[in-house]
Order: C-alpha cells, then sequence, then structure tokens
C-alpha cells in the first residue's frame, strides 16, 4: 500500500507542469490557516497507519496520513500521549497536517512544542525523491535537524510520507484551579509562578462576557503530591474534573466560547500573538484570551493590521492572522527581514527545485 | 600536518594580504599570523585531527565580527568559528587556507531576566556560567554536558549539546529561544525570538546542531529552568549489562521519566573509582544512577517507584543519595568518566553513536566482541535514557597501528549505530571525524540536500567548509570499499 501511494506521488510530482502545481493536504482541518493557496489535491489520507510504537522507547512512528485521534488513541492505550497537545480542528485531523502546520496546545509553554518533539521524516522532494531526516532516537546530530524544519513548513518543503515523534507518560494526577483577576494581575502571577518549581501544565486567562467571566485558569499535572501540594500553594477554587476537561479542550479545539463569532464572514479577525510572556497587556481592542504563561495572546479584534503587527513586534514577538476572510489572509504571516526571506527562498528550491508543491502558503512566492 | 579536510574545495588566499586587512579592523595583539601563535589554535577535544590556520582573529565587537565576515566574503577566505574547542568532533579544528575566528572574547553575561527566565548572554559564556549567574534567582540553564565548566554557549548551540540531564530538560534546541548573529556575508540575522516562535520556517532549529556552517552566533536567548527543590539518584547495580539495560525499558515502561538515567560498564567504574573515589561497587557489572527531582513529596513518591522498578529488574543491590553531598559524589563518577579513562591510558577516542534503548545488550555484547578482534580495551559510559552510548577505545599514538585500529573500532561502532537503527552522533557532532559514517547515515540524495541547507546560508560556502557533510567521491570510495568487503 505504502508503496503505491509513494508511487503515485511520485508520478503525479514528476508529471506536475509549471503553473499547476500541487496543493498537499491531509484532513484539510487547517484550511483557513495562512494564506489562501490553489492547487491540485494530493490527499493523504489513505496513507495511514502506524508504522512502529514502542512505549518503552518514547517513540511512534505513523504515516502522515493516519488521523490524529486514531493516533491518539493508540498512545492513550499505553498511558501515553502528544505532550504538547496539538489542536485538531476537526475530526479529520491527520498527523501530517499536525506537523506541517506546526500548531502547539495548552501544553506548549510548559512542555514544548510540535518542533520539539518530531525526531524523524520520511518525506518526499519536490524531485520526486525520497529522503529520510532525524530518526527514532532522541539524540541525533547527524546533519542538519530537517525533521523540526519541517515543522511548521505548511507544506511548502515535501510532501510528509511518515514521521517519528517523541511521546511522554501521561501525568499521574491533574486538576484545574481557577482563580478571579484582572489581567495584568493574572500576567504578574503567571510569570511568578513560572519561576517555580510548580507542575503547571496550562494557564488560560480569559476576559469578562462569557460565563467564565474574568478569571485565571491554572492546570496542575505530575505526581499526586506535587498536585496536591501546588494547588493548596496557589489557592483558588477547584474546578470539577469533569468541567475543567471540558475547558481545556474547548481552549485547544477553540470551541471555548472566547473563540465564537470572530474570524468568519463580517466577524472581526482571529488574530494569535506571540510574545515574551512578561509582554504587559497590550493597548489594542478587542477581546482577548491569554495562553502559555502570557507568551501567546489571542485577540478578536477588528484594529487595523498594520496596527496588531506594529503593538506585537514592539513588545518583542509577532502577530499571525490566526482566522479571517481570504482577502484578509493575504498577509497572514509576519513579514521577514530581508536576509531571513533570501534564505527562505534558497531552501525552497533545495527542496521544491520545480516549484511543484503550491507555493505561497506562508509567504508570497515562496 | 597539512591538509586535513579533503572535504573542503581549494581556496587560493594570500595569508600576507589577509593578515594585513585584519590589521586593519583589529588592534595588534587581537590578530594572529606566526606559526608559534597559531599553534594553541591547530584543534579542539579531538586532537588526533589538527591544522594550523592562516591567521586567527579575536574580536571583541559585533562590529568587528561583522568587518571581518564582510572581508573573508570578499577575499574569498574561510571561516572557522570557535568557542571553547571542547568539541569532540573537529567541528573547531582549523582551515588550512583560512581565518580562525575565536568568539573567546565574547564572555558578557548581558541580562539575567528572572522574571521572564531567560539570560542573554554572548556566546564565549561557558555554560556553568549561566548557570551561576542565574542560582541567586533559584533559576539554572538546564542543558549539562560534562564539560560544562568549559564549554561555551556559542559551541554548545553549533552541536545542539545534550548532557545527563535530556531526558527530561532537553536538549540545547529545547532551551534556545533566540539567536543573533551574522551570515557569512557580513548580514545581521535573527533567528527565533523571545517569544515561544518566529514567523516562517523554523531556522532556529537549523542553526542547533550546525557546526558552525550557517552563521556566525554573537548572541543567544537562553529559557532558564525553576530549580527543583530536591534531588535525589538512585543507585543501581547488576550483575549483567543486559539486565541493567533491560532495567531502564523497565522505568520508562513504568511511566517514570527520571531526571537523570545513565549507565556505566565495570571498566567504566573501574577507571573513575580510584579517581572519584564515589563509592561505586566494583565487583557489578553494571551500574545505572537513576535520578528524580521536583518537590519532596514527588521525589519521595518517584524515588519508591524507582526502587521497586529496578528490584523488579533484578538490581542486585541499590544505594539512594541520603543528601545533596552524596547525590554530588555518586554523579562525580558519571562526569568525570572521561578524564577518569584519560588517566589509566595515553589516548582514547570518545564514540557518540545513538541506539534505540532496547538494543543496547546487543550494542554491549557487539563491542566486547570488538574488544577482542581489535585487540583493545573500550569502556562504556551511557546516556541510557536517550540511547546515547559513549564507547571510549583505549589505544597508545606512540605504538604504531593503534590509532588506525582505534578508528576502525569506532567506524564499526558507529556503523552497528545505524544498522540498529539509530545515529552515528547523539551530542558530539560529525565535524571531521565522523565524516566517513555520513555515508553510512545517509544517502547521496539526503546529503545534496544537507549541502543545499548549507548553501542557502552560505552560498559562497566559505563557513566552516569541508566539515559534516561529505563529497560525493568521499561516499563514492566508502560504498565501492564496503561492496568489496561484503
Amino acid at each position: 500500500m505504502s508503496q503505491v501511494f509513494e508511487q503515485q506521488c511520485r508520478e503525479r510530482i514528476l508529471a506536475a507542469a509549471a503553473g499547476a502545481p500541487l496543493l498537499l493536504r491531509g484532513g484539510g482541518s487547517k484550511d483557513f490557516y495562512g494564506r489562501p493557496v490553489q492547487g491540485d489535491i494530493v490527499d493523504t489520507r489513505s496513507h495511514r497507519g502506524v508504522v512502529a510504537y514502542e512505549p518503552t522507547e518514547l517513540v511512534v512512528t505513523v504515516k502522515a496520513g493516519t488521523p490524529l485521534a486514531e493516533l491518539e488513541a493508540v498512545l492513550a492505550e499505553k498511558g501515553q500521549y502528544l505532550a504538547f497537545e496539538p489542536p485538531h480542528f476537526g475530526p479529520d485531523a491527520t498527523v501530517g497536517g499536525m506537523v506541517a502546520a506546526g500548531l502547539s496546545g495548552p501544553r506548549r509553554a510548559q512542555a514544548g512544542a510540535v518542533r520539539d518533539f518530531v525526531l524523524g521524516v520520511r518525506l518526499m522532494d519536490g524531485q520526486g525523491q525520497v529522503l529520510n531526516f532525524g530518526g527514532q532516537v532522541m539524540k541525533n546530530v547527524a546533519g542538519y535537524d530537517v525533521p523540526r524544519l519541517l515543522a511548521g513548513s505548511l507544506g511548502q518543503l515535501g510532501l510528509l510520507l511518515e514521521v517519528s515523534l517523541k511521546v511522554l507518560p501521561r501525568p499521574v494526577a491533574e486538576a484545574t484551579i481557577r482563580l478571579e483577576t484582572s489581567q495584568a494581575k493574572a500576567l504578574a502571577l503567571m510569570n511568578q509562578w513560572g519561576g517555580k518549581p510548580l507542575p503547571i501544565s496550562a494557564t488560560v486567562w480569559s476576559d469578562a462576557g462569557h460565563p467564565d467571566g474574568e478569571a485565571i485558569t491554572v492546570r496542575l499535572s505530575g505526581a499526586r503530591a506535587a498536585v496536591a501540594a501546588a494547588q493548596a500553594a496557589l489557592g483558588g477554587t477547584l474546578v470539577e474534573a469533569g468541567i475543567a476537561s471540558a475547558f481545556w479542550a474547548g481552549v485547544r479545539e477553540q470551541t471555548h466560547p472566547f473563540f465564537a463569532g470572530a474570524g468568519g464572514a463580517n466577524e472581526p479577525a482571529l488574530w494569535r500573538l506571540a510574545v515574551p510572556s512578561t509582554a504587559p497587556q497590550l493597548d489594542l481592542p478587542g477581546r482577548t484570551l491569554v495562553e502559555w504563561g502570557g507568551a501567546q495572546r489571542w485577540l478578536v479584534s477588528d484594529a487595523e493590521p498594520r496596527r496588531i503587527r506594529e503593538t506585537a513586534e514592539k513588545a518583542g514577538g509577532h502577530a499571525t492572522l490566526f482566522r479571517g476572510p481570504a482577502a484578509a489572509r493575504d498577509q497572514a504571516f509576519h513579514p521577514l527581514a530581508s536576509p531571513l526571506l533570501d534564505i527562505h527562498r534558497r531552501l525552497k528550491a533545495t527542496f521544491d527545485p520545480r516549484g511543484v508543491f503550491a507555493a505561497g502558503r506562508l509567504y508570497e512566492g515562496l | 600536518m597539512g591538509d586535513r579536510l579533503p572535504d573542503s574545495p581549494d581556496f587560493a588566499v594570500d595569508q600576507a594580504a589577509l593578515l594585513a586587512a585584519l590589521g586593519r579592523i583589529l588592534p595588534p595583539g587581537r590578530v594572529y599570523g606566526e606559526p608559534e601563535d597559531l599553534r594553541p589554535y591547530e584543534c579542539d577535544g579531538l586532537t588526533a585531527y589538527r591544522n594550523l590556520p592562516l591567521a586567527v582573529a579575536l574580536p571583541e565587537t559585533e562590529a568587528e565580527v561583522q568587518a571581518i565576515l564582510q572581508l573573508c566574503h570578499r577575499l574569498q577566505v574561510p571561516v572557522v568559528p570557535r568557542g571553547a574547542a571542547t568539541g569532540l568532533s573537529g567541528g573547531a579544528m582549523p582551515h588550512h587556507q583560512g581565518l580562525l575566528l575565536s568568539l573567546a572574547k565574547f564572555k558578557k553575561i548581558l541580562k539575567v531576566d528572572p522574571v521572564a527566565r531567560t539570560a542573554l548572554v554572548q556566546p564565549g559564556v561557558r555554560n556553568l556560567a549561566v548557570s551561576e549567574a542565574a542560582a541567586p534567582y533559584n533559576l539554572y540553564y538546564a542543558p549539562d554536558p560534562s564539560s560544562q565548566i568549559a564549554c561555551t554557549i556559542g559551541g554548545n548551540v553549533s552541536e545542539n549539546s545534550g548532557g545527563v540531564h535530556c531526558l527530561k530538560y532537553g536538549l540545547t534546541v529545547h532551551n534556545v529561544l533566540q539567536v543573533r548573529g551574522y551570515t557569512m556575508a557580513g548580514e545581521p540575522v535573527t533567528f527565533g525570538s523571545a517569544a515561544l516562535d518566529a514567523p516562517g520556517f523554523d531556522l532556529l532549529a537549523l542553526l542547533n546542531g550546525s557546526e558552525g556552517m550557517l552563521a556566525v552566533i554573537t548572541e543567544v536567548l537562553v529559557k532558564l529552568t525553576p530549580k527543583p527543590q530536591v534531588a535525589k539518584v538512585v543507585l543501581a547495580y547488576f550483575d549483567s549489562v543486559t539486565k541493567a539495560g533491560n532495567a531502564v525499558a523497565e522505568v520508562i515502561a513504568a511511566g517514570i521519566i527520571p531526571a537523570g538515567l545513565e549507565m556505566m560498564d565495570k571498566p567504566a567504574t573501574h577507571a573513575v573509582e580510584p579517581y572519584v573515589k564515589a563509592g561505586y561497587d566494583l565487583d557489578a557489572e553494571a551500574v545505572l544512577l537513576c535520578e528524580s527531582d521536583g518537590t519532596p513529596e514527588e521525589v519521595e513518591e518517584e524515588i519508591a517507584a524507582m526502587r521497586a522498578v529496578l528490584e523488579k529488574s533484578g538490581a542486585t543491590s541499590l544505594r539512594v543519595s541520603a543528601n545533596e553531598a552524596e547525590r554530588l559524589r555518586f554523579w562525580a563518577g558519571r562526569k568525570a568518566a572521561f578524564p577518569a579513562v584519560g588517566r589509566i591510558t595515553p589516548d582514547y577516542l570518545c564514540m557518540d553513536g545513538t541506539i534505540p534503548r532496547k538494543r543496547v545488550a546487543e550494542m554491549l555484547t557487539a563491542i566486547a566482541a570488538m574488544e577482542k578482534k581489535y585487540g583493545l580495551r573500550c569502556a562504556n559510559v551511557f546516556h541510557a535514557g536517550d540511547g546515547n552510548l559513549h564507547p571510549l577505545i583505549m589505544y597508545d599514538a606512540n605504538q604504531p597501528g593503534e590509532l588506525e585500529r582505534a578508528t576502525a573500532f569506532g567506524a564499526e561502532i558507529l556503523e552497528l549505530s545505524v544498522a540498529l537503527g539509530g545515529s552515528i552522533t547523539g551530542e558530539h557532532g560529525v565535524g571531521v571525524e565522523k565524516i566517513t559514517q555520513m555515508c553510512a547515515q545517509f544517502t547521496p540524495e539526503e546529503l545534496a540536500r544537507f549541502e543545499g541547507i548549507k548553501q542557502s546560508f552560505d552560498p559562497a560556502g566559505l563557513l566552516n567548509p569541508g566539515k559534516a557533510i561529505p563529497t560525493p567521491a568521499r561516499c563514492r570510495e566508502y560504498r565501492q570499499t564496503r561492496g568489496e568487503q561484503a
């Protein structure tokens, strides 16, 4: 099956003519993300299944078209999980799409991002060549770290065929607490807690105007004793486990009420601002939800994109138009400085010299 | 002496002209061109490979770095960046037709931000100095290579250094937020950001482990980690390396991620014990060091779980560190393994293969057979939690043929690492040492992409040429030789 899929892909890549590029796609659950692009779809979903999984090695290798939910179920059976809690954004999300989109969930500040867990890739480049980089081991510095480069590359460099990921045991205990507080106070608290050896695995501050009120929600994960001790130290109100689990799923999948009414037609856009965790409350109109100990700020706003970008940049970070109308998404990502853009162009030419893979998802012409 | 970089293209550099031009950028005393001044720079930690550069430059400012790179770019002079030169693969070995660019004077800690939990440091700052500067805030820099007293952050980024705690706390790539520097053409570049990510491709991931071939680093923003309240280590002794290897898998299977999980075989403990007097049991065939850190409650819970698993896995005896002094003494043995072996043999080669954990016993059995085959002894220390093995092959360079035998021994270990599903290097880098084995791990097409990545950052091919990526000719020759053997 794998050979048939790879052969078909190779034929399509070799046959792809200039001006009729291929669009690499899993379940399409993240089609909304990035610049709008056109192309003949290469659907990876027939290329699925776990290739190798040994829980004691903490590594799983899967074909790129494997549904993310299926992989998570396989890991859960062995008490393990993807610690970066990738968002699915729909039932059809695939593992390849997860890596290509490079998005991480609530646990990112503590556990790391997708790129931190990608150990190896099997890739088909723009000349139809199958290439293996990295591997199934934790430590590997033979050659440049191409697997991590591919995390977040949005299909611009090649077709992911297989990925090897580091997995971790699920925390033994978890508890969620909530403290009512303003955003400024919440940012101070998040940074203060971050400097202490507390088992915090996720933080969210969200504003008034939805059922949670203006409050900081903190998830503690780890050994039972550590969670209990931290819970006592932080105070606040304990959130019932079922409600807590629904809350974190809502933040991860953007079904939380904060995200309603944003990013659609005739709605204000949803922006993602990545800033240093210590950046003060940003002076921007709209609604805000803070994650990652202060390092990720979601903004629902119809402010001028330029103003939002300048504010993020001044704070030491960058802004992404995460969900919005297609026209506005033409500049979804923060502009790059010129030497970096040149490096991006040359990397694209290295992996896809004929421009077979639909360009422009990240930046125009790239 | 002379050309030890057969994978580099040939450069025609006028040494006198280069020195004269460097003299216009740097004051006297920070440019060297006389052989006696160049000699101290002829190698890094891999002392078996040496080369004299045409010149050595020691800039102090970013403007000087930029001017030097612009000059070398214009004159087509290869440049090899160097930190503390503790690297073990020859990554900082000079180019015989080039400039050795020492970043040793970039040793300022620019800022420690206890609230953001970051440190902004120059590349010549020593790894341990970062943790020392962060200590008053109960923070530290997590990656702790054994050379941490001497090695620098710039070198750590270039090699993506690990250490004994990376299973839980990650490698350098997981602990660096932003790198600033210059391309070979002298353009200023920033990779990553003070936020948790940056727009575009993850170029920061490429910089980590790039062996000084993509850009010259002048500033690094690292992540600091809160110091755990308590740490304890369990010493577990085994009467066979196979049992010890299986115990490692059992610990992980029990859902435990130890803060450190290290293994030493009998020859290694025998080398170490007289040197550091850690109190290791010298009758055991293997010892595991299994560390837990966190809150006192957490550590107690985890140590109990570790003990249960290790006992069940057949440990002949267990010892838990009673206090911090004892914990440090237990670790001192492991951290001093390289110098300790250096005491009992005139020379040694340190290998760095990585394999899936379950293949450990198989690998150690094979190494024992190779000891007989090559007539050389080998001690094994092992980052067991990461599957990263450091066989120390002992030889005497003054005995004719021993270096060649040791090199062949090492090559066989690395090739077996690849065959067992691993890698030729886990944390030491390829450099010049393992450039031939790159042909075993990668196809010509994959190696061509590495070359393409290199050219994306350095189209002129002047930054540390001839390292890490073998030429197609070398690999053709390698495959031919292997084919004949098979």
